[in-house]
């Protein structure tokens, strides 16, 4: 996979990951090229596209678009079960995930997507290994968050 | 101190979080710059100060900023400072962020790599974690360089979480500092056998992408690939597997043999769409390798075409567009069993979804023939008038033009009739494509003479009515199409029947606002009809119309002369005073019109477009060099353009040098052929044979049907080619007809002669004529073309660098790069948790542990060791693959089943088969192993009496290897069990369940009692009571075969085990819960796994007497010896070493390792076998198991 942009209805980026290195002006440009194609086609429409020498593959999700772009010979299916399990892990994690989740918790968002694939590739099929991994990560975020009270930093208690 | 920290604290308090920061932004739609310039200020601010919680904080919302596209790489720095940081929640905001937006531009990277390293190195996993995700984004070269030796040692951590992360990130590692592919390959292999499925599933992520790219290098993986295949259940890891063997059959045509039976297993099997998908896609692949020459599979092209009709039917659009994009793939080689669903694919085109009309065209592009092109592109005339969107439109336009004249009008039986599909075209408002209808109009035109006659008067039809297509001029560029009217108009003016009324049509005023290109075209193809039109007059001696027309031309022209496009106004110009010359010469009445039509003698021969690019370079010519030195003189200059002039004249062969000696013209006669024939652009006198026209004198002769006047030609705007339609019609019923009477004469008379004989004719699509015999002119080439045109290869391929031989011995150099620096210290953690995992391994061969700093000193004798060991291993496995490929019998496949069945069926005709196979499978490898290496010629033939333990040709009797486990009523279930190569406690056993009753069977689980020994693997969480479904459902008759893995600690004595087979038959009475009990026998053979040794090596082994030894005799034999070899080679699985007569030494090796060495000799009737082997009990009861085998001969 080389990137998944998330995006809403009106066209504004959610969440992007590149696995590809491209500069910041071309990231920019191929954005708003493919929210701009993708948002155009019809709700009937077949969620595969050729664009450049790309596939791009791509389902909506209530507000969300889920878009990515794969090679040539890569499997278009498989890439949308891609989309739909992290979709299915975020549903998880948020708890009946919507789009509010993403933008407030933008990081989150990346931290799980990060856990399910790695250099655009399948990291972990197994769910339950995933949410565990991030759950664990947390608990450690948390656990170094506790003794951070303000009041103990400076020394009150 | 206190008072500062305080300050810091409150601070943060007032701080903005990043919640605020988003909640800020959507409260701020109307002024959302001014306010995130506000935010960017602040977190300036905060970035300044030294709580690092603050600029954790400051940076997550940078990182946020980022993805709304504002640039912050000015914070780089501060990235690193957070990523840095000690808490894990502050690295991992800040390793977000540098992911985000660190690329290879970024300066500070650098700075990263201690930092990198220290984390990688952490104790706490996910710090190792988040360090390897994010330097998975950013990776630079230099990164990649000083970090491949930290995360290859990562890929032998203890925690199975950090191993799949070190996996998929060296793949990127690759990309970016290629020469660690080699020193990190074995260790990358080797997890292909990771007891963790994510590992594994990753380690075949990263090798499928590497195969992908440059798949010769991994050839000699595919066996273990195949074994991975057949025993993995991950869906996501089978479609990597799959995909990697798509790109490796192409190179290996015997793989793709193997591949199409567990493919078809798959296909049927699966419910999983995207496997389903992936598999017909490989197989398509392999049937398209295998196409040339191999015994046709048209059982799984009807299976793929099937399933795809499947997809396509569907009423989701994602399969219905997949469906049609893999039939495509299937059309090129197997352009009959697509056509045959013509129907779906013409439905497919009403479909609402653009992108699949746009598939269903592409399709329909390969499934035209001569019969049924018109019916097709009717139907898209149809789709024409009906499209909305003018891409679409435009693209169908192309696709017809595309599908017409592919392959040199191929399937174009009427022209008339493709020229009134491109008149109707020109009715499209809006096209982008006016110069391609107006290029086919043209080649037509030019290169089908007999349509000359009616091209000419359609084009007529188009100048007359230039001003409908004219007036949408500044819309479209449909008005190209006056270009190739205005030029067939002029330039086959002698088939013109009202050529005074073009030409007035040309001269209309309106002309002059075309585009400048197309009137410079009008104003030069204006005179050559003018020409035509005066010879007309003169011969008929009507002077005063020749004056007329003279006059006419004077008088419209100057609207030319006065163009503003320089080409027009210079034609124009050149042209009238031209005309006013020939207009003194008309007045004194001296005839003209031979003259003028001198101008425009001579016809236009097509070029093909290749043709410069294929004359060969003639042997000693250097293009390069100098053909004159460069001018030191003026002299030489006033000379160059003298020669290309004398060579203008001769080729009017107009010699004017009569003080030329014959010898020197007869020089320059031979050097002027010489440079003609060599000139594709040379037009020459005498026709070459592709051009020669059947009729040449007269365009008289040329048979041109009459055309029906009951055409409306003469109302433009019309569809007129659903006339042809109808009369193509009528004329193929005539033909049909006309055809049949013929045969009835025929067989009257050959009634008369001979009664019985009846020729069965059937009306296939060569049998329709074309309406009139046109001779397409091909294009001309030079005489000597070459005949390939090779494209080359894209240089700037980014995974070009990484097309490394990975069979090569590493060489000291290669070593990846160790830092040694202060912080070597923590980079011992990793590595002190990595030897237990080293030290269970059994093959420490493999194992390079090349990058120890320690061993440094030590390692250079060790190292020459090593790769002694591994050539040798190397040239193992190179033979592996061969041998995989080669034998009949390969160890745990699949491909099995079908031999068992032809076997069952017991037919004579499939033994032969299987012996030609078996033949072409040898020759085969021989051939590729000349080609491979050609210095190891005795291991060679070694390896080829290997491969099916004959040296002779005898024919063999069948042989199975699957055994009879159960039997009932229902269902019959045979099994074979095969060593894992790639494990050594583990063996698979295939099972055969074949369905003999007239139900259903499904449900179908299989339990076996566990021994100590021996254990059923069952997937996590399942107790050792449970069973193991059966993958699939057997409908009446059918069998499939399913594998069951099992695990054992000690090989050396046979076992057997007692288990259960459950299942349920459900017919029309209902259904039953039955179950058949087995025993299920593990012979010490099958813990053989066939390995091919070469005589020294087995000599060395015979030598190194830690062997024990015993031996057995058998009386009674009367089978050849080749017979008896065979029969150990196939059911004990060894392989012949050496055969000297009657006395044969074999070899085989057990899945633990053991070394099985035997001496096989003949006497009169009896068999003697003396056994080496490395444990005593594993050879006895091996012997004793032959013995049963030779008992039974």
């Amino acid at each position: 996979m080389q990137f998944m942009l998330l995006f809403s209805r009106q066209g504004k980026l959610r969440l992007q990951k590149w696995y590809v290195p491209l500069s910041d002006k071309e990231k920019k440009k191929i954005t708003r090229e493919l929210v701009q194609t993708v948002l155009a086609r019809k709700p009937k429409m077949c969620s595969f596209l050729e664009w450049r020498d790309l596939k791009i593959v791509y389902k909506r999700y209530a507000s969300l678009y889920f878009c990515c772009a794969i090679e040539d010979q890569d499997n278009e299916l498989i890439t949308l079960e891609i989309i739909h399990r992290y979709v299915e892990l975020l549903d998880k994690y948020f708890g009946s995930v919507c789009e509010l989740d993403i933008i407030f918790n933008f990081e989150k968002a990346y931290f799980i997507l990060d856990e399910f694939l790695l250099g655009g590739e399948v990291q972990e099929t197994s769910k339950k290994n995933v949410l565990k991994a991030i759950e664990q990560a947390d608990l450690l975020q948390e656990e170094a968050k506790t003794p951070r009270s303000v009041l103990e930093e400076i020394g009150l208690t | 101190m206190a008072l500062k920290m305080v300050k810091g604290s409150i601070d943060r308090m007032f701080d903005k979080n990043l919640q605020d920061l988003v909640r800020g932004i959507r409260n701020h739609k109307e002024d959302e710059a001014k306010y995130i310039s506000q935010c960017i200020d602040e977190i300036k601010q905060e970035l300044k100060q030294d709580n690092i919680a603050v600029k954790a904080n400051a940076v997550c919302k940078l990182t946020y900023l980022q993805m709304l596209g504002y640039d912050i790489s000015w914070a780089a720095f501060n990235i690193i400072e957070v990523m840095s940081a000690s808490k894990f929640t502050f690295k991992r905001i800040g390793y977000l962020a540098a992911s985000q937006c660190f690329h290879e531009g970024t300066d500070v990277i650098m700075l990263t790599t201690n930092q990198i390293r220290k984390d990688l190195s952490s104790p706490n996993q996910y710090d190792t974690g988040v360090a390897l995700t994010g330097l998975s984004c950013f990776v630079t070269p230099d990164l990649a360089r000083d970090l491949a030796n930290d995360i290859m040692t990562l890929m032998s951590h203890t925690k199975p979480y950090i191993r799949k992360k070190a996996v998929l990130i060296m793949y990127k590692v690759f990309l970016k500092y290629p020469e660690s592919l080699r020193p990190a390959f074995p260790r990358l292999k080797e997890k292909l056998e990771d007891p963790d499925p994510g590992v594994q599933s990753a380690a075949v992520n990263v090798i499928c992408e590497l195969a992908r790219r440059n798949p010769k290098n991994y050839l000699s993986l595919a066996p273990l690939f195949f074994k991975l295949m057949t025993s993995s259940t991950n869906n996501w890891v089978l479609i990597k597997i799959i995909k990697l063997f798509g790109a490796l059959t192409p190179l290996e045509p015997r793989l793709g043999k193997k591949l199409i039976e567990p493919l078809t297993n798959l296909i049927h099997s699966t419910s999983a769409m995207s496997l389903l998908y992936e598999c017909v896609n490989t197989v398509i692949a392999v049937l398209i390798s295998l196409s040339s020459g191999m015994p046709n599979h048209s059982a799984s092209i009807q299976l793929c075409v099937q399933k795809l009709r499947i997809l396509i039917e569907d009423s989701d659009q994602n399969l219905k567009y997949l469906g049609l994009l893999a039939m495509s793939k299937i059309l090129k080689t197997h352009p009959k069993s697509v056509q045959s669903h013509k129907d779906l694919i013409l439905q497919c085109l009403d479909d609402k979804d653009e992108s699949i009309r746009l598939r269903a065209l592409d399709l329909l592009y390969g499934m035209v023939s001569k019969k049924n092109l018109m019916e097709i592109v009717k139907k898209l005339m149809i789709h024409v008038d009906k499209a909305e969107g003018t891409t679409y439109r435009d693209e169908l336009l192309t696709k017809i033009i595309d599908i017409c004249s592919q392959s040199n009008y191929q399937y174009i039986t009427n022209f008339e009739w493709y020229i009134s599909i491109l008149v109707e075209l020109t009715r499209l408002e809006g096209t982008r494509h006016g110069h391609l209808i107006a290029a086919q109009m043209l080649d037509v035109a030019i290169r089908v003479k007999a349509i000359r006659k009616f091209a000419v008067s359609q084009m007529a039809m188009l100048l007359d009515n230039a001003h409908l297509i004219a007036s949408n001029t500044q819309r479209n560029g449909i008005c190209e199409v006056l270009y190739a009217a205005a030029w067939i108009c002029g330039e086959f003016s002698e088939h013109l029947e009202e050529a005074n009324q073009t030409l007035e049509a040309m001269l209309r005023p309106k002309v002059t606002t075309l585009p400048g290109h197309i009137q410079a075209v009008y104003v030069q193809n204006m005179v050559k009809l003018y020409a035509s039109i005066l010879q007309q007059k003169e011969q008929a001696g009507e002077k005063e119309a020749a004056q007329e027309i003279t006059q006419l031309m004077i008088e419209r022209l100057p609207q030319f002369v006065q163009s503003a496009d320089l080409e027009v106004q210079e034609r124009a110009s050149c042209i009238l005073q031209l005309i006013k010359y020939i207009q003194k010469l008309q007045v004194k009445e001296v005839p003209v019109a031979e003259e003028v039509i001198a101008l425009f003698a001579g016809e236009l021969n097509p070029v093909a477009p290749k043709a410069q690019k294929k004359v060969p370079v003639p042997e000693g010519l250097d293009l390069d060099a100098w053909i004159n030195e460069p001018p030191s003189d003026s002299e030489s200059e006033d000379e160059k353009p003298k020669t290309i002039f004398h060579d203008e004249e001769q080729r009017h062969s107009k010699p004017r040098h009569p003080e030329m000696d014959e010898e020197e013209l007869a020089r320059r006669r031979e050097a002027r052929k010489q440079e003609q024939a060599n000139n594709p652009f040379y037009i020459k006198s005498s026709p070459s044979p592709q051009k020669r026209y059947q009729d040449t004198p007269g365009v008289e002769h040329i048979p041109v049907v009459q055309i029906d006047l009951s055409v409306p030609l003469k109302v433009p705007g019309m569809p007129m080619s659903d006339q042809y339609v109808k009369l193509e019609e009528e004329r193929r019923h005539k033909q049909k007809l006309e055809k049949d009477k013929k045969k009835k004469k025929q067989k009257k008379e050959k009634r008369g002669k001979h009664h019985r004989h009846n020729s069965l004719h059937t009306e296939s699509e060569e049998d329709i004529a074309p309406a009139h015999h046109v001779d397409i002119i091909t294009e001309e080439m030079p005489e000597n073309a070459l005949p390939s045109d090779e494209d080359d290869k894209d240089p700037n391929d980014p995974y070009k660098a990484l097309d490394i031989d990975l069979d090569k011995p590493l060489a000291d150099s290669e070593k990846l790069p160790v830092q040694r620096h202060r912080n070597a210290e923590a980079l011992k953690t990793p590595e002190s948790e990595v030897p237990p995992v080293e030290k269970k391994s059994k093959k420490p061969k493999k194992k390079e542990k090349k990058h120890k700093e320690k061993e440094k000193d030590k390692g250079k004798k060790k190292e020459k060791e090593k790769k002694v060991v591994e050539e040798e291993e190397e040239e193992k496995k190179e033979e592996d693959l061969d041998f995989w490929l080669s034998t009949a019998p390969p160890p745990g496949s699949a491909a099995q089943p079908q031999e068992e069945e032809e076997e069952d069926e017991g037919k004579k005709s499939s033994k032969h088969k299987k012996k030609k196979h078996k033949k072409e499978k040898e020759e085969k490898s021989k051939d590729k192993k000349k080609s491979k290496k050609k210095h190891h010629h005795s291991e060679e033939e070694m390896a080829e009496s290997v491969q099916n333990g004959t040296l002779d040709d005898e024919p063999l009797p069948p042989m199975s290897s699957y055994r009879l486990l159960a039997e009932n009523p229902y269902i019959k279930t045979t099994y074979d069990i095969q060593g894992n190569l790639q494990n050594d406690s583990q063996v698979t056993v295939s099972v055969i369940f074949e369905n003999k009753s007239t139900s259903f069977l499904k449900s179908m689980e299989l339990n076996v009692l566990d021994s100590l020994n021996t254990k059923m693997l069952r997937p996590e969480g399942s107790s050792v009571h449970d069973g193991i479904p059966v993958p699939f459902q057997l409908p009446p008759g059918i069998s499939n075969e399913a594998q069951f893995v099992f695990t054992l600690q000690s090989i050396v004595m046979a076992q057997k085990l007692k288990g259960t087979l459950s299942f349920i038959v459900k017919n029309d009475e209902g259904s039953t819960h039955e179950k058949l009990d087995f025993k299920l026998h593990f012979s010490c053979a099958s813990y053989l796994i066939t390995t091919p040794c070469y005589s020294d090596a087995f000599a060395k082994l015979l030598e190194s007497g830690d062997l024990h030894m015993s031996s057995i005799k058998v009386d009674g034999i009367s089978i050849s010896f080749q017979h008896l070899l065979a029969k150990i080679c196939f059911h004990h699985h060894f392989s012949v070493v050496e055969r000297v007569d009657s006395c044969a030494s074999m070899y085989s090796r057990s899945i633990q390792g053991h070394h099985v060495c035997l001496l096989v000799k003949k006497g009169e009737n009896s068999v003697s076998i003396d056994g080496k082997c490395s444990d005593p009990t594993l050879l006895s009861n091996l012997l004793d198991e032959m013995k049963e085998t030779l008992s039974k001969c």
